[in-house]
């Protein structure tokens, strides 16, 4: 694929966007299944959590905060333009999600650490 | 499935997403709170068991949440793989409630 | 910069499974792409075929893939689009047969115009009788206003040769059609609404638009087509949210 008509903000927007909602959408069954098992009962579910204290599962957890912020921030673009029909600040948008996500991750990782 | 019946998919689409807009920001402010000082089951389980809200709002968010990422992955399975059609349309539907239910068992489990 | 004294175009030859063929040009101080074009099928092979008309951006015919960007080859100075070697490259518009050389066969482009419904039906006159008296249509009116901004559009295909969603779903209306779907929504002399809200509802039609805007970034005329598809889809939403289709 030709990369040279594709780096415009919003078609930026548009990778990030269905990168982070694959994932997340792979992630998903995975984190019902996982919650659902380990939570019945207190000491099982605590089991779950202090094999979550490993650092490797900390930086994935951090990346799919991240992810679910980009995907929220990017969603909620494309929602103002599909029903404000906010069509002239979309670049404005784009670079504001991409903040909203960093942000998200950073007070992740700042409380978590 | 005809135009009206992949209207009314991406119709869900944009509704379970405006619900997941609130819920997914409630879910990471929860998140960056619940982390502070780390998790513990014992904190979980005294702000979800036996409260009806937090009930409530996981089943719904788990609904949404199962549908939107089923709708999404049937777009990305139609234009990277050609996967399209009837059958493939149903498949999803029955993918994104069958991960719904997963997450209204896990809410479930927090509740009770 | 100093200026390359030549060019070197790579421009596409044959069919679907041709190949790029490299020419050298004389760099000229003034120069558009289309007058590179020209001067390769008058001066170094006269077997290039391509297409054009007016030469000064009102015709649309000029379009093509120039350094894999759809562009107005008469609108676009090579200075602007040439590589620092004096590397230039020419291939057809994308996501569209390719007749020979640099010409595209818009057959497809136009046939979902049409199956858009992209021409006007007049409601006062359906059987194309002339309407008893002249319709009232404020220009300052919400729906005015939308078709207006849309309402320019000359079909030149840049649009849908940059949209990815054309290239992922061959049936996808694309960028032109669902524009112009869109004014003829908005003009209230029009009496198809509803069945042209049906010809772009689902995959086919504006609910596979991901909001690229690939169409609105190189709209030669500035038009906003992603726009448009938004007007469509928020329309659609509240219709079949309030059972109205």
């Amino acid at each position: 694929m030709d990369l040279r008509p594709r780096s415009h903000p919003t078609y930026l927007a548009f990778v990030v966007h269905r990168v982070s909602g694959l994932l997340l959408a792979l992630f998903l069954p995975l984190h019902f299944w996982v919650l659902g098992t380990a939570i019945t009962g207190e000491a099982r579910l605590e089991g779950f959590l202090r094999w979550a204290d490993n650092p490797l599962v900390k930086a994935a957890e951090t990346v799919l905060v991240v992810l679910l912020a980009a995907h929220l921030a990017g969603g909620l673009r494309v929602l103002a333009l599909e029903f404000l029909g906010w069509r002239s600040r979309q670049k404005d948008l784009v670079a504001a999600s991409a903040g909203i996500a960093l942000l998200a991750g950073l007070a992740f990782l700042l409380n978590v650490v | 499935m005809s135009a009206r019946g992949q209207t009314h998919l991406w119709v869900v689409q944009r509704v379970t997403a405006m619900l997941l807009a609130i819920a997914v920001t409630v879910h990471l402010v929860t998140i960056v709170i619940a982390v502070r000082g780390g998790l513990t089951a014992a904190e979980i389980l005294a702000r979800t068991r036996g409260s009806e809200g937090w009930l409530a709002f996981y089943c719904v968010f788990a609904l949404a949440a199962g549908l939107h990422g089923a709708i999404g992955l049937r777009a990305i399975a139609a234009e990277t793989l050609g996967l399209r059609g009837r059958g493939a349309d149903l498949a999803w539907v029955a993918i994104g409630l069958l991960t719904a239910a997963f997450g209204i068992r896990a809410a479930i489990g927090l509740y009770a | 910069m100093a200026e390359p004294a030549s060019l070197k175009v790579s421009v596409w030859r044959g069919g679907a499974d041709g190949a790029l063929a490299r020419f050298e040009v004389p760099a000229r101080e003034n120069q558009t792409v289309l007058d590179v074009v020209t001067h390769i099928q008058r001066e170094l092979d006269p077997s290039l075929a391509y297409r054009f008309a007016c030469r000064v951006g009102m015709c649309g015919s000029c379009a093509m893939t120039v350094n894999g960007r759809a562009r107005w080859t008469c609108r676009t100075h090579v200075r602007k689009v040439v590589g620092p070697d004096g590397a230039l490259e020419l291939r057809p518009l994308a996501n569209l047969p390719v007749i020979r050389d640099l010409a595209a066969d818009l057959t497809p482009f136009f046939e979902k115009w049409r199956r858009a419904r992209g021409r006007f039906e007049p409601r006062e006159a359906p059987d194309g009788a002339v309407p008893e008296d002249f319709a009232v249509v404020p220009p300052a009116s919400r729906a005015r206003r939308e078709a207006d901004a849309g309402i320019e559009c000359i079909g030149c295909g840049v649009c849908y040769a940059s949209c990815d969603v054309v290239a992922w779903n061959p049936d996808y209306l694309g960028p032109a059609a669902l524009n112009r779907a869109w004014t003829l929504v908005n003009d209230v002399r029009d009496g198809a609404r509803a069945e042209r809200l049906d010809a772009v509802a689902g995959d086919a039609g504006c609910h596979s638009c991901h909001s690229t805007q690939s169409c609105t970034e190189r709209c030669p005329k500035g038009l906003d087509p992603s726009s448009a598809i938004a007007g469509l889809k928020r329309t659609l939403f509240w219709d079949t949210l309030f059972g109205r289709r």
